[in-house]
């Protein structure tokens, strides 16, 4: 197998995260303001007159080669929006105006691109998983071949990082002195608090009580790098509700503060943005797959909890419709039991932490504590893109139970000497699913978004070794 | 209300025909339509809800040269029946209108007073349907307009038109919903309208100009000014900002102006009235005096004391 030598000092520019998919629209005039009579039935006038492609768009909805997504009121279809108390909207349009300046600035481009290589180590390597491949072999020699695009190799152990380290850039370049974020099994918090250090800027982490207790090495970690980890325990305490507490602490504070939203979910531009830095991820696998078979992944599979790793990897080919997208969610005790996350399977839509995605609520539209023996997919919304694209069907979405991912922790540590982590153990384990009906060498290319050492005690408690 | 008397309405007439039958013996040839509107009172409802309206109401306070005290709890905190009485206390010591809060799961707008008390009130089991039922009672019994201060996802799980509708038939005045944004408030407001009730919209100290004047141009009932930057809770002192911001928003619209979040005494009463505003938003320290209450009983009463010196206040 050809194994990519690829380490040059600088990185092939294909790889520098690039934001030409933004350059229509370019620099989003806040069509809201200084119009007297501002009237809501405008808006929908200019959005045909700046975006002549979505007003051609009726016969060819589904093709997304020219699909904007998001529009350029940051919907994804009925999705997305920003449904935030007003306090933030003008934070949230300065975001998405310095956003949308840094895809024509040559200068941040090379910062992240330096960083990226030469302190988060990318490009990360797509590796052929052969033992894992062997596994799957039928009987008559035939079966898929299993390739891993080893985010977890990453500095600090998952694809968090990307977006972490692209959004603290932003934040320097708007001035705040001040960063917060949101973390569910505590990898984002730990990117965000390694950002932090690295860049110098005074760093909040809130992280639900219930999720500090099962991930306290992530805990330890964000202390020993300088950031404070403020437990919430309201409501359920786990991540839903260290998001709705991070987003009360950026009311509050917006002038002074960044809110390094961990995930494809929350008001716009989040999600594009959140996509954006995570792109590089797809990116690279297109190259990478050309270099290794002359072609491209047939399939690609990736755990989806709010969803950045699957959208990394995803966003690349979305227009490319020979790829197949499968994003897998946590079943947790069963999707006929109350305790899964099974947001996209078994949720509704609704609006939640500033975003009207798919998410799991109860008849008074409450929303409901979802359950996953895996922190980071422990999450009752879900990015609003996979919203859009399950329901324009071009991505599939599936599940797997704690049970089936524990089994697939256990079998991707025995078979590659890789010991993923739980949340990525949920597309493993679906493997088992996907496999038998692949025909003859499909080439499958599994997001592997982050390693294991961090699941050990919770492993432990339900594996025998 | 006066609809499900449809049917009986010729034989109701006959017996009535003394008394409110001129106004049809003046046009006999006019079919039996079901007359709306004050003049007709059903049986069943000995006193009917207030039909006037949060701008109704601050026009009259206007002409009084009054501002507008507006408290507000939420519901189902400690329990429905305490609410119901606390909205009673409330309306008989000076509220010129009431804001209510739909407990909710993932209160992003508030802060930890209000969410203890959503939390409480959603570990009660109090759920929509139980309040809808609690105000059919109590409205009828009130003079000051209710407000419903809900999020958006309980409304959007209803279903927008169902929940404008239920809401306005129990005699609910006005909603107020801070995670809805000026740009997606056009179901809303659509709703809203349909069914008489006013959609009051928020702006705050970060709302550029052009953007506070699009804002209150859209809202209805009035204008709801956020004292500060955040979330609500009882503060110190009232940000001198206030002042300033009410003065711009006055120079945009003739519309009232309600100042909320952060005020719990009768000196920032005092103050913000002196300023300019037309109304002024009570919220976590009534909410405060019900949950630190020993009793609900006791709550209640210290309720009526609370209400009474911020309305002296205003006097």
């Amino acid at each position: 197998m050809a194994i990519s030598t690829n380490h040059a000092t600088s990185l092939p520019k294909t790889c520098l995260p690039s934001f030409t998919a933004l350059k229509v629209p370019s620099k989003p005039k806040n069509i809201h303001l200084g119009r007297p009579g501002f009237k809501r039935s405008s808006i929908s006038c200019n959005v045909t007159e700046q975006i002549s492609t979505v007003c051609n768009m009726n016969g060819r909805e589904n093709d997304f080669t020219t699909l904007q997504r998001p529009d350029s009121v940051g919907r994804f279809g009925q999705f997305g929006g920003k449904y935030v108390p007003e306090t933030l909207l003008p934070a949230l349009t300065e975001l998405e105006q310095a956003f949308h300046s840094l895809a024509d600035d040559e200068d941040f481009q090379k910062e992240l691109g330096g960083i990226l290589r030469d302190y988060v180590g990318r490009e990360s390597p797509l590796y052929f998983a052969e033992r894992l491949t062997e596994h799957y072999r039928r009987p008559n020699g035939e079966g898929p071949h299993l390739y891993l695009k080893r985010e977890d190799l990453n500095h600090t152990g998952s694809h968090k990082i990307n977006n972490a380290i692209g959004q603290v850039l932003l934040a320097k370049r708007l001035g705040k002195k001040r960063i917060i974020a949101e973390t569910g099994a505590g990898q984002h918090g730990v990117a965000t608090a390694t950002v932090c250090a690295r860049f110098g800027l005074q760093c909040v982490v809130y992280m639900g009580a219930q999720d500090m207790e099962r991930q306290a090495l992530n805990v330890f970690r964000m202390r020993l790098l300088g950031a404070e980890v403020r437990g919430v325990h309201s409501g359920t305490a786990t991540l839903k509700d260290a998001t709705s507490e991070s987003i009360r602490d950026w009311v509050s504070n917006v002038e002074s503060t960044h809110y390094i939203l961990g995930s494809v979910a929350g008001p716009h531009p989040y999600p594009m943005m959140v996509r954006e830095f995570h792109a590089v991820i797809g990116k690279e696998t297109r190259r990478q797959a050309m270099e290794k078979w002359g072609g491209k992944p047939d399939v690609l599979l990736a755990c989806v909890g709010g969803g950045s790793n699957a959208m990394g990897l995803f966003h690349e080919f979305v227009g490319d419709s020979d790829v197949r997208l499968v994003g897998v969610e946590a079943a947790g005790h069963g999707l006929d039991s109350s305790k899964h996350a099974a947001t996209l399977t078994l949720g509704e839509v609704g609006v939640l932490h500033g975003a009207m995605s798919y998410l799991l609520q109860d008849d008074e539209g409450q929303i409901i504590e979802p359950h996953s023996i895996s922190a980071g997919l422990d999450y009752p919304g879900v990015g609003l893109e996979h919203s859009f694209l399950k329901e324009k069907g071009r991505a599939e979405y599936h599940s797997a139970t704690d049970e089936e991912a524990l089994e697939a922790f256990k079998r991707v540590s025995r078979l590659e000497g890789i010991i993923p982590a739980l949340e990525t153990s949920h597309a493993l384990a679906y493997l088992e699913k996907l496999c038998p009906s692949l025909p003859d060498k499909t080439k499958v290319v599994v997001s592997c978004s982050g390693r294991g050492d961090k699941d050990v005690h919770t492993a432990i408690k339900h594996l025998q070794v | 209300m006066a609809i499900a008397f449809k049917s009986q309405i010729p034989t109701f007439f006959q017996l009535k025909k003394n008394t409110e039958a001129h106004s049809f013996l003046r046009f006999p040839s006019q079919r039996l339509a079901v007359p709306v509107g004050r003049r007709f009172t059903p049986m069943a409802a000995l006193s009917t809800a207030p039909t006037v309206g949060l701008s109704e109401t601050f026009k009259r306070l206007k002409n009084q040269g009054k501002v507008a005290l507006i408290p507000y709890i939420t519901a189902g905190d400690p329990d429905l029946s305490t609410t119901a009485e606390a909205l009673k206390v409330l309306d008989s010591c000076g509220s010129d209108i009431i804001e209510l809060g739909v407990p909710y799961s993932d209160p992003l707008a508030d802060g930890p007073v209000i969410q203890a008390a959503a939390t409480r009130s959603l570990a009660r089991g109090t759920n929509f349907n139980a309040i809808i039922s609690m105000l059919k009672e109590v409205v009828p019994q009130l003079s000051s307009p209710i407000a419903l201060f809900s999020y958006y996802n309980p409304i959007l799980k209803r279903g927008v038109e169902k929940f404008m509708f239920t809401i306005k038939d129990v005699g609910v005045q006005g909603l107020v919903v801070p995670d809805v944004p000026l740009e997606e408030t056009e179901i809303l407001r659509k709703e809203a309208t349909k069914n008489g009730i006013e959609l009051v919209l928020l702006t705050t100290p970060t709302t550029p100009i052009d953007r506070m004047k699009a804002i209150v141009e859209a809202a209805e009932g009035f204008v709801y000014l956020v004292s500060s930057v955040g979330v609500t809770g009882a503060r110190a002192s009232v940000s001198d900002r206030v002042q300033t911001l009410l003065q711009e928003i006055k120079e945009a619209t003739t519309k009232p102006v309600a100042v909320g979040f952060g005020i719990s005494n009768p000196e920032h009463v005092k103050q913000v009235a002196g300023w300019g505003a037309d109304g002024v938003i009570v919220g976590s320290a009534m909410v405060k005096v019900l949950a630190e209450a020993k009793s609900p009983e006791e709550g209640l009463k210290e309720l009526e004391t609370f209400t009474k010196s911020l309305k002296a206040a205003l006097d």
